[in-house]
C-alpha cells in the first residue's frame, strides 16, 4: 500500500493536514485506531484563540504576549508569532467550511475571555467548541475525497537503511492483520499522553501517547517531555472535566471547612498546587457554584450541571462538586521545527504529539485548538513539500528490516495483569511525577517505570483471538505509555529548577 | 448486579459487584478483572465522542451514560455488520454522509450570521455521530441503501445555514433513498442522546424540497392516497 503522504492520526490536526496536502496535490491516506470523530479534539470545550477584537480591543502583539507569558521563556518567539498572526485566517477558513462559531447581535463572531488572556480572544461555539471543529473538517475531508483508513494501529515507524521514514507499520485492528502502508513522508497526529496518569486525567482513554513513543523508537527528539497541564477541577471520582467557565462564572473553590483558600482564577498550574496543599493537609476541596442560583447555572453551565449530576450524584444547584486536579493536556511532544519537520528525515508531526514550541512550559485555554488548524496545516503543505523536493524519496520505498513487536508479544506470558499495572502506573505518576515533584520520589518513580519495562514480557494478552483484539491494543497502548513515562520522568529529571507546569520542591 | 451481554454465540451473564455504576464503568471492570476477551468501543467517558453506543434491553444508549440496572441484557447496535462483541463496523453507517453530500458546498463568506440565525441548526451540529439514530430506524429492514437519520440531520444542518449559497445538490441528492424513505416513526428522537429529532428534520427538508419543486413519489403514486405506507400523512 504506497501513498505520498501518509498521516496517523485523525484528530483536528490530523484532518487539517491531509486537507491542506490534498490541496497541495498529493495522494494522501489518514489512518486512525478509532474513528475521525472520536478523537481527542471533540472533548475540547473552551475556545479558539484569535485576536479578532470582536468584542472589545484586543491584537495579535497582546495575544503574543500572553502566549509567550504563560510559556515561561519555553516557547519560540518565532513560532508564537507565526501561530498568533495566522489565527485569525484559521478562523475565517474554519467560518468558510461551515463551523457554527457563536455570534454577537451585530453577526460578529463571538469571543470569550479565558484564562491568562488580556482580552475575550477565545472563538467559540456553544458549548461544543471542539466537537464542531472536528465534525465539521470530518464533513470537509467527505467532501475532497479524503482516504481514511479506521481501527488501524500504529506498531511502529518504517525506516530506510539512512533512518529516513518511509512508512508505518500498522495492525489492523479489525482483522488482526499486519499490514505495510508506504509513504514518502509520514506526519503524526496522535495525540498528547495524558492518559499515563490512567484515572488521574480528563481525556479520552486513546490518549496514550503511541506516536510520540513511536517517533522515539525511531530515534526523533522529544521536547519538553516533562511539561504537563494539570486541570483544577476534574470530578473527584471520574476525573471528568468541569470546564473552567464555572470558576470563569463566579465558581468559588472550598476546602472540608467551606473556606476559600485560593485565587479562582489564577492560572491552571497554580490553583491545581493549590487544591493539591489542601488535600495534603487532608482536606476535601469543592467547586462550589451554589450562589449562582439554578437559572443562571442552566442557562450557562448546563453540561457542568449535567456531568456532575451523572458522574458525581451531585447536583451543583444544591450540592458541593468534590473535585481534584488531574492531567489534561501535555505540552511537551516530538520536537518539530516551524515547518512541522522532526528531527528524522521523511517525518512530521502535529497537533498535541508534537512540540512546536508554543506553549513552552505551559498552555494558555484555547490556543490548542489554534496550534493544531494552524500547524495542522503547516504540516500538511510540508510533508507535500516534501515529496516534491526529495528526489531520494520519490525513488524507491525500500526499507530497513525492523523487528515486529507482535512477533515478541506472541512469546510474552501473562503471569501479570497488566490492567493493574496501568493503574498503578497513573497512581505512582499522580503522586510521584504529578503537580509538585521532589527529586527523590523522581528517581523512585524512574526506577519503578524500569522495573516494569523489565516485567513487560511477562504481561502478554490473555487473549488470542485476531479480530478486533482489544486486549491487545491495550497492550500495545501501555507499551507506548511505558516507554513515554521513560521519556516524560528523563526530563523532569534534568530540569531541576521549577518552571511552569513543572513544580520541583526542595527536599 | 447481574448483567447479560450477547458475545460470540450467546448471552453470557456476569456478576460484577458494583452500585449506581455507568454501564462503561461495569464493562470496564469485567474487561480487567473478569474476561480481558470483552469487546467493546470507548473513548471520552462523558458523552461527546459518540464511541460507545450499544443497546439496553433493546434501546440504544451510551454505555458512558447509562446507570447499569439488575438484569440488564446489553446488545451492540444494529443494522451495522457485528465485528465483535459490542464493536460493530460503522464505515458504512458513516459512508451515508458522504452519499448525502453532507457539507458546505459553497459559502457566502459575505453572509452576516446572527444570533437567531446560529440557532436555527445549533442543536443539529451537537450530534456525535454515535449511530443510535441508525441503530433505531426500522426503515434499514427494507431499504438498506437509506439515507437515514444522522446524514439527513447533518444536510438540514448544511441547507439551513445561511452562509450556503448552493443547496440544490443536497436537495437533489436526498429524493432518492431520502427524505420520502422515511416513515416518520420518531424512533430516532427516541434515542438520541443529544435531543436531537432527525424525524423533525427531516421534516424540514420535505419542507424545502416541495418548495424547490420537487414531489412526494409516495403521493405521486398512490392516487386520491396521500398516505404513505404506514398510514401517515406525507405532504
Amino acid at each position: 500500500m504506497k501513498t505520498d503522504v501518509l498521516i496517523i492520526g485523525a484528530g483536528g490536526a490530523g484532518l487539517c493536514a491531509a486537507l491542506a496536502a490534498k490541496e497541495a496535490g498529493v495522494d494522501v491516506k489518514i489512518l486512525t485506531k478509532e474513528y475521525p470523530t472520536r478523537s481527542q479534539t471533540c472533548m475540547a470545550q473552551g475556545g479558539m484563540n484569535a485576536a479578532l477584537a470582536n468584542v472589545s480591543e484586543d491584537s495579535i502583539e497582546a495575544h503574543i504576549a500572553n502566549t509567550l507569558k504563560s510559556a515561561h521563556g519555553e516557547a519560540d518567539e518565532e513560532a508564537v508569532r507565526y501561530m498568533c498572526s495566522e489565527a485569525p485566517n484559521a478562523v475565517a477558513w474554519l467560518d468558510s467550511i461551515g463551523v457554527c462559531f457563536s455570534r454577537t447581535k451585530d453577526g460578529k463572531i463571538a469571543q470569550r475571555t479565558l484564562g491568562g488572556a488580556s482580552a475575550p480572544r477565545a472563538c467559540y461555539a456553544q458549548d461544543y467548541t471542539g466537537l464542531k471543529i472536528l465534525h465539521t473538517l470530518y464533513d470537509r475531508c467527505l467532501q475532497k475525497d479524503v482516504e481514511i483508513l479506521n481501527e488501524r494501529f500504529l506498531l511502529d515507524l518504517l525506516q530506510k537503511e539512512d533512518g529516513s521514514v518511509c512508512g508505518a507499520l500498522i495492525l489492523n485492528i479489525r482483522t488482526g492483520e499486519v499490514e505495510h502502508h508506504f509513504a514518502k513522508s509520514v506526519i503524526l497526529a496522535t495525540g498528547g499522553y495524558s492518559r499515563i496518569y490512567d484515572k488521574y486525567s480528563t481525556n479520552s482513554t486513546a490518549s496514550t501517547g503511541d506516536g510520540i513513543a513511536a517517533a522515539k523508537r525511531a530515534d526523533a527528539k522529544l521536547l519538553g517531555m516533562e511539561f504537563v497541564q494539570f486541570h483544577p477541577t476534574g470530578l473527584k471520582n471520574s476525573s471528568i472535566l468541569i470546564s473552567e467557565s464555572a470558576r470563569g462564572e463566579g465558581g468559588y473553590l472550598v476546602n472540608s471547612k467551606g473556606e476559600r483558600f485560593t485565587n479562582e482564577l489564577a492560572p491552571r498550574d497554580e490553583v491545581s498546587r493549590a487544591i493539591n496543599a489542601e488535600m495534603q493537609k487532608g482536606e476535601e476541596v469543592f467547586l462550589d457554584i451554589r450562589h449562582l442560583g439554578e437559572q443562571f447555572i442552566d442557562e450557562n453551565l448546563p453540561q457542568e450541571r449535567k456531568l456532575a449530576k451523572l458522574y458525581e450524584n451531585v447536583d451543583p444547584v444544591y450540592d458541593l462538586v468534590p473535585i481534584k486536579a488531574v492531567a489534561h493536556y501535555t505540552m511537551g511532544g516530538i520536537e518539530v521545527d516551524n515547518k512541522s519537520q522532526t528531527s528524522v528525515n521523511g517525518l512530521f508531526a502535529c497537533g498535541e504529539c508534537a512540540n512546536h514550541k508554543v506553549h513552552g512550559a505551559n498552555r494558555l485555554g484555547g490556543n490548542s485548538l489554534l496550534e493544531i488548524v494552524v500547524f495542522g496545516r503547516e504540516a500538511g503543505k510540508s510533508a507535500s513539500n516534501f515529496t516534491f523536493c526529495d528526489d531520494k524519496s520519490r525513488s524507491d520505498y525500500e526499507c530497513k528490516k525492523s523487528e515486529n513487536f507482535l512477533n515478541a508479544v506472541k512469546e510474552f506470558t501473562n503471569e501479570i495483569n497488566f490492567y493493574e499495572k496501568r493503574e498503578s502506573v497513573g497512581e505512582l505518576f499522580y503522586k510521584k511525577v504529578g503537580i509538585v515533584r521532589r527529586q527523590r520520589e523522581l528517581l523512585e518513580a524512574q526506577k519503578e517505570i524500569e522495573n516494569l519495562k523489565e516485567l513487560l514480557p511477562m504481561m502478554g494478552v490473555k487473549d488470542t483471538k485476531k479480530i478486533y483484539n482489544t486486549n491487545l491494543t491495550e497492550f500495545l497502548e501501555f507499551r507506548n505509555m511505558l516507554d513515554v513515562c521513560k521519556a516524560v520522568i528523563n526530563a523532569t529529571l534534568a530540569r531541576d529548577e521549577s518552571c511552569g507546569a513543572h513544580y520541583m520542591e526542595a527536599e | 448486579m447481574k448483567v447479560s451481554i450477547q458475545r460470540e454465540f450467546d448471552f453470557i451473564e456476569y456478576d460484577v459487584d458494583m452500585s449506581d455504576a455507568t454501564l462503561l464503568e461495569v464493562l470496564n471492570k469485567i474487561k480487567i478483572d473478569q474476561d480481558s476477551s470483552l469487546a467493546y468501543s470507548s473513548g471520552c467517558r462523558s458523552s461527546v465522542c459518540g464511541s460507545c453506543a450499544v443497546r439496553v434491553n433493546g434501546k440504544e444508549v451510551l454505555a458512558c451514560s447509562y446507570k447499569v440496572k439488575e438484569g440488564d441484557s446489553i446488545e451492540p447496535l444494529k443494522n451495522v455488520p457485528l465485528i465483535r462483541d459490542l464493536v460493530v463496523d460503522m464505515d458504512k453507517a458513516l459512508e451515508t454522509n458522504r452519499r448525502a453530500k453532507a457539507w458546505m458546498k459553497e459559502c457566502d463568506t459575505s453572509a452576516q450570521l446572527t444570533p437567531e440565525n446560529e440557532f436555527v441548526n445549533a442543536l443539529q451540529s451537537d450530534c456525535i455521530l454515535c449511530g443510535s439514530c441508525y441503530s433505531a430506524c426500522p426503515v434499514y429492514s427494507l431499504n438498506e441503501a437509506f439515507l437515514g437519520p444522522f446524514a439527513l440531520t447533518r444536510v438540514w444542518k448544511y441547507v439551513s445555514d445561511k452562509r450556503e449559497l448552493d443547496t440544490t445538490e443536497k436537495l437533489e441528492t436526498i429524493q432518492t433513498n431520502g427524505v420520502w424513505d422515511c416513515t416518520l416513526c420518531n424512533e430516532c428522537t427516541l434515542v438520541c442522546p443529544q435531543g436531537i429529532s432527525s424525524k423533525a428534520d427531516i421534516e424540514k427538508l420535505r419542507m424545502k424540497s416541495t418548495m424547490a419543486g420537487y414531489t412526494d413519489p409516495n403521493f405521486a403514486n398512490s392516487f386520491g392516497g396521500g398516505f404513505s405506507f404506514d398510514g401517515s400523512p406525507s405532504f
